[in-house]
């Protein structure tokens, strides 16, 4: 594990300053007091406004849930009441409170589906293809498109006689469901629409990995005779294995925290709710910010947990090529 | 060419075609449906052309009663000021910590890292509690604070960039007597324009599309933004399909436009700042 990458920034922080030091502190020796203790406060200066808004919306928020995840409080009144852990009791013991994690488990399989179609996509993008920028730009721009406008387009989409009823019927398809009516089918169809949104940002994750791969290999295999299937199967696939590693971790903790294309289509009805769906509503809506702070607790734990598996499992230099 | 690699190459196409269908394709029938009168839209197949390729009554009609300008004027103010703030903060933040070796960096990274990883939304149960302690509810403020307080991600952008900066360029500034503001300022700042390229559109891109935040703290009607006036459109009056397919290609057309525009920063800056 090579300490000095240069690429992704978002997974690795702590970095021993040692080059710099002596230096620094040669330079501390000749100057005098009054300028060497406004030179110690120089970092907090720079680095005050980043802290502040951290303490104040983040770190203030997550450990006042904690602390409200042991009352009974509807959030507005000055009143609350000590429970302890009842609210994590009520968690466990109500089935309809954490049985909407299986509703996690429609959007995971979408993940999957939508990871091997990136792959797919970006490896056939990847060799010389006509027209490949047209193909890029059409297969990423819904991943850009505001989540409201989403949800919308596909109410109209799913419309009972609407746009794909309309298709299937060309196809000679007679009995459709009632997409987004249906309790056995809503899921499916919420998943579909989370898989049309994210998948262009996998292919181009996928894509720019892939082309970070060294060219000599491709055509040191095509030299030996390689056919396309087994530049995929023992240089594609082994170059890219952390980044697809990565990208399988992360449709774990964004199933769990699955929000707002069943929250802005359907608010949840159906069976579509999801955990953090209900757990706004039981806050917001309900009003119960004991309940549910306790639930945002469960929910935070959860995907500390993954990302904790992420970091065990993925080796930190690789993560750069995410 | 032989017969099978001819079938290669046409199931290639095939698959490209249709996956750009399946891109393509919802975006295009909601633009139909901008056009059509509401007998047209109920009367015909969703794929029938409008009678009229510039009826734009839908679009008067979504941006006078669904209050789109004021929408876009607030998207564009808290879009600015949370931007500005974001690069100033962030910029600064990664110079005292790619510059400067003091007491508590260690933590304080660890903490911008663990911080990283709490999924906002859950959250806002409790930010709830501080944004209304501040008196920001109900006004922009409190998206724009959010925006820039929950911004973690820039940090890291800015910081990797910087590491790949010399120190011997800003330390030779200093050795000509400039304070760590003006190098900051004059030397730091200009550096990081690539960076900042990424974080504006990465960041920019997640403010406009953002729904959550403005939808609840930003409740008045007058302080809508595009998102969650677009939300308002399938209100109590019924659905207006024409009218609400208007609303969403005016949200959708901004973000064509600058992704056309700025098309090879965006899929860089994508595949730099994704794993938030």
């Amino acid at each position: 594990m090579s300490r000095s990458r240069t690429g992704h920034p978002a997974l690795k922080v702590a970095e021993p300053v040692g080059a710099a030091a002596p230096a620094a502190r040669h330079q501390r020796v000749r100057r005098p007091l009054a300028e060497r203790a406004g030179r110690r406060a120089t970092p907090y200066l720079f680095i005050a406004a980043a802290l502040v808004l951290l303490v104040v919306f983040t770190y203030v928020p997550v450990v006042s849930m904690f602390g409200y995840s042991l009352l009974d409080w509807d959030g507005l009144d000055p009143v609350s009441e000590f429970v302890g852990a009842g609210n994590y009791a009520e968690l466990v013991t109500r089935p309809e409170l954490f049985g909407v994690f299986t509703v996690s488990l429609y959007y995971f399989g979408g993940t999957i589906v939508q990871l091997a179609a990136a792959l797919y996509f970006a490896v056939i993008l990847s060799f010389k293809v006509k027209f490949r920028n047209f193909f890029k730009g059409v297969l990423f721009f819904p991943y850009l498109i505001n989540g409201v406008a989403i949800g919308f387009i596909f109410l109209y989409v799913f419309k009972p006689d609407g746009v794909l009823d309309t298709l299937l019927g060309l196809l000679g398809v007679a009995d459709k469901p009632l997409w987004l009516g249906d309790r056995s089918v809503i899921n499916y169809s919420l998943t579909g629409v989370s898989i049309w949104r994210y998948f262009g940002l996998n292919l181009v994750l996928f894509l720019g990995a892939i082309q970070s791969i060294p060219a000599h290999l491709f055509e040191a295999a095509q030299m030996d005779g390689a056919t396309r299937w087994q530049q995929f199967r023992h240089i594609i696939v082994p170059g890219i294995r952390p980044v697809i590693g990565l990208n399988l971790i992360l449709g774990v903790s964004g199933a769990l925290s699955v929000f707002e294309i069943p929250y802005v289509m359907t608010g949840g009805a159906n069976g579509s709710a999801t955990f953090v769906i209900q757990t706004v509503n039981t806050a917001f809506k309900y009003h119960k910010v004991g309940l549910a702070s306790a639930m945002a607790v469960v929910l935070l734990a959860l995907v500390l947990v993954v990302t904790w598996i992420q970091r065990r499992t993925i080796p930190d230099d690789t993560t750069e090529l995410s | 060419m032989t017969t099978r690699a001819r079938l290669a190459v046409t199931l290639k196409y095939a698959s490209l075609t249709a996956g750009c269908l399946v891109a393509a394709v919802p975006l295009l029938v909601v633009f139909l449906a901008s056009l059509k009168s509401e007998e047209e839209l109920y009367g015909e197949t969703p794929f029938a052309p409008p009678s009229n390729w510039f009826n734009l009554d839908n679009y008067r009609t979504a941006f006078e009663e669904g209050q789109m300008v004021d929408a876009f004027v607030n998207t564009t103010v808290i879009l600015i000021i949370s931007l500005i703030g974001t690069v100033l903060i962030g910029s600064m933040a990664a110079y005292a910590v790619s510059r400067f070796d003091f007491r508590g960096k260690r933590l304080t990274m660890f903490l911008f890292l663990l911080a990283a990883l709490v999924p906002g939304v859950t959250t806002q149960v409790a930010t709830f509690q501080v944004v209304t302690g501040l008196g920001l509810f109900n006004t922009r403020w409190a998206a724009i604070a959010l925006f820039m307080g929950t911004d973690i991600i820039s940090i890291y952008i800015f910081l990797q960039f910087l590491r790949g900066v010399p120190k011997s360029v800003d330390e030779a500034a200093m050795l000509d007597g400039a304070t760590h503001w003006k190098i900051y300022r004059t030397i730091i700042l200009p550096l990081l324009k690539p960076a900042i390229v990424t974080v504006v559109i990465v960041k920019g891109v997640a403010v406009y599309n953002e729904f959550y935040i403005p939808f609840l703290y930003m409740p008045s009607r007058d302080l809508g933004v595009v998102s969650t006036s677009l939300f308002r459109f399938q209100g109590p009056t019924g659905t207006q399909w024409e009218v609400i397919s208007a609303g969403i290609v005016i949200t959708v057309i901004p973000t064509l436009i600058v992704f056309l525009a700025l098309q090879r920063y965006i899929y860089n800056g994508f595949a730099r700042g994704a794993t938030k």
